[in-house]
């Protein structure tokens, strides 16, 4: 039973979300629209765009991501059911972890999947959207981990939406360093495996660290 | 009396409050000095650089701010985090104290860095690593003051802002290590501790005592910032209210 709430406390996120489905779907609406302003910003060279694609793509990725955070315990919090969770016999680790998954699932795969669709708008190389994609795969779960923690810490404060922002978006410099750089690297000749790599050992790192930083910050916010 | 008692003699708040209200002008005597001190030697004393002229002499400001304000941030999440897992009212509040003085020597080293950088490489800003690394810092400082100040429960302030300041931490290595990790523009690391320095002795001296300077002052104003934050939390205590009463007598 234990164990069976990650998985429990993710499905029913999941099916929450299902039955608001307009709602789940916002992240990645404003990740393709956040995109397809830059064109439109910096001109429509082609060169250009191949040029500032991964970057463009990672930085709507990461507020994308960060968008949804503020839901992410919120109306928990307000119905009781948070405190009660923390309450019960399970792991709190576990219950902050299936939230992150969650939260991947809601955001970080839709925009995985909508991807490779920006990166036919910005021009690139069918090789760099590959390696886009892969990077995206590994740096999403990170945003959705470091971003519960944020969303843990600002449970119910007035100026929580803004704030998470403050707190989460310098932590997530790396991933948006090693994301970009990776199809940098591939569009200069090179191999992304370093890149992928780090991004790789920053997942680990996070999956390890992550959840019971939110189940910490989550006590002390319910306290 | 046991010697672990002992050690913990100054963590009551009002026997902190008489120990540093008693070494408050003697730090500040320090700081003022060293600073002069320091001053002198790197702007009369250290010889002018053979590349970069005299332009250089405000590394005398810039590497001990930048030092200041990493290892400021690593104070403030230690005791942030002592504070928390020991429940220790002080050490969280000199944790809130350091965070204005941290961010102020991470801006201090941002600004007289661009105003270096300006004559030696012709830009105020690069995105290199290390200068990247200290506006992340910056950042940093910015979130966890922005978060214990928007929480009106002290307890959860304090100990929010500690899990914050221990995941914030894991940045500051990364920041010492970025020189090493990419080669970028910014010029290495030329203080090191096991090579024998590059730099004449006039100007590490300089540099070596406006860093005492600034560990002086860093002291002084978090201590005075502490001592206000231990006023504004024990003034429910006998002894801050005979503190006011003393006072408002002394002044009639």
């Amino acid at each position: 039973m234990s164990r069976n709430v990650f998985m429990l406390v993710a499905g029913r996120d999941l099916r929450l979300a299902g039955r608001r489905r307009f709602e789940a779907l916002l992240p990645v609406v404003f990740f393709i629209v956040a995109a397809s302003l830059f064109p439109l910003g910096v001109g429509p060279e082609p060169q250009v765009l191949r040029q500032i694609a991964p970057g463009v793509v990672w930085v709507c990725a990461l507020l994308a991501a960060m968008l949804s955070l503020n839901t992410l315990f919120a109306s928990d919090h307000q119905d009781g059911s948070l405190e009660q969770l923390l309450l019960s016999r399970h792991s709190t680790i576990l219950v902050a972890g299936g939230k992150a998954l969650a939260h991947w699932v809601l955001t970080g795969l839709p925009l995985i999947l909508a991807a490779p669709l920006l990166g036919v708008l910005f021009d690139m190389q069918s090789h760099s959207i590959l390696v886009m994609v892969i990077g995206l795969i590994l740096g999403t779960p990170v945003l959705s981990l470091l971003g519960s923690i944020g969303a843990a810490l600002t449970l119910g404060l007035r100026s929580g939406g803004v704030l998470i922002l403050l707190l989460v978006l310098p932590l997530c410099i790396p991933i948006l360093i090693f994301g970009a750089g990776a199809v940098g690297s591939v569009d200069a000749g090179m191999s992304a495996a370093g890149h992928l790599s780090l991004l790789g050992a920053l997942l680990l790192l996070s999956l390890v660290a992550a959840p019971p930083a939110t189940a910490a910050a989550l006590r002390i916010s319910m306290s | 009396m046991s010697r672990s008692f002992r050690l913990f003699m100054f963590a009551a708040p009002s026997r902190f409050y008489a120990l540093s209200g008693f070494l408050l002008p003697w730090l500040w005597l320090l700081a003022i000095g060293f600073a002069v001190a320091g001053l002198y030697v790197g702007f009369f004393l250290a010889p002018t650089d053979a590349t970069q002229g005299d332009s250089y002499r405000i590394i005398f400001v810039h590497v001990p701010a930048a030092w200041m304000s990493m290892i400021l941030y690593l104070a403030m999440a230690g005791w942030a985090v002592f504070g928390w897992a020991a429940n220790a009212r002080l050490a969280s509040m000199v944790a809130r104290a350091l965070a204005p003085t941290g961010a102020m020597f991470t801006f201090l080293a941002l600004w007289t860095g661009a105003l270096w950088g300006k004559p030696t490489w012709g830009a105020w800003w690069v995105w290199d690593a290390r200068l990247t690394s200290e506006l992340i810092l910056l950042f940093l400082y910015l979130g966890y003051m922005a978060l214990v100040e928007s929480i009106d429960d002290v307890r959860r302030a304090d100990h929010a802002g500690a899990l914050l300041a221990l995941i914030g931490a894991i940045n500051v290595p990364i920041i010492y290590f970025s020189v090493k990790w990419w080669n970028t523009l910014h010029q290495g690391a030329t203080i090191s501790m096991t090579a024998a320095p590059k730099m004449a002795a006039t100007m590490l001296q300089a540099m070596l005592l406006m860093t005492v300077a600034f560990w002086a002052y860093s002291f002084a104003v978090v201590f005075m910032r502490t001592r206000a934050l231990i006023l504004e939390r024990e003034r429910q205590t006998q002894w801050v209210m005979d503190l006011a009463s003393r006072a408002t007598e002394e002044k009639k």
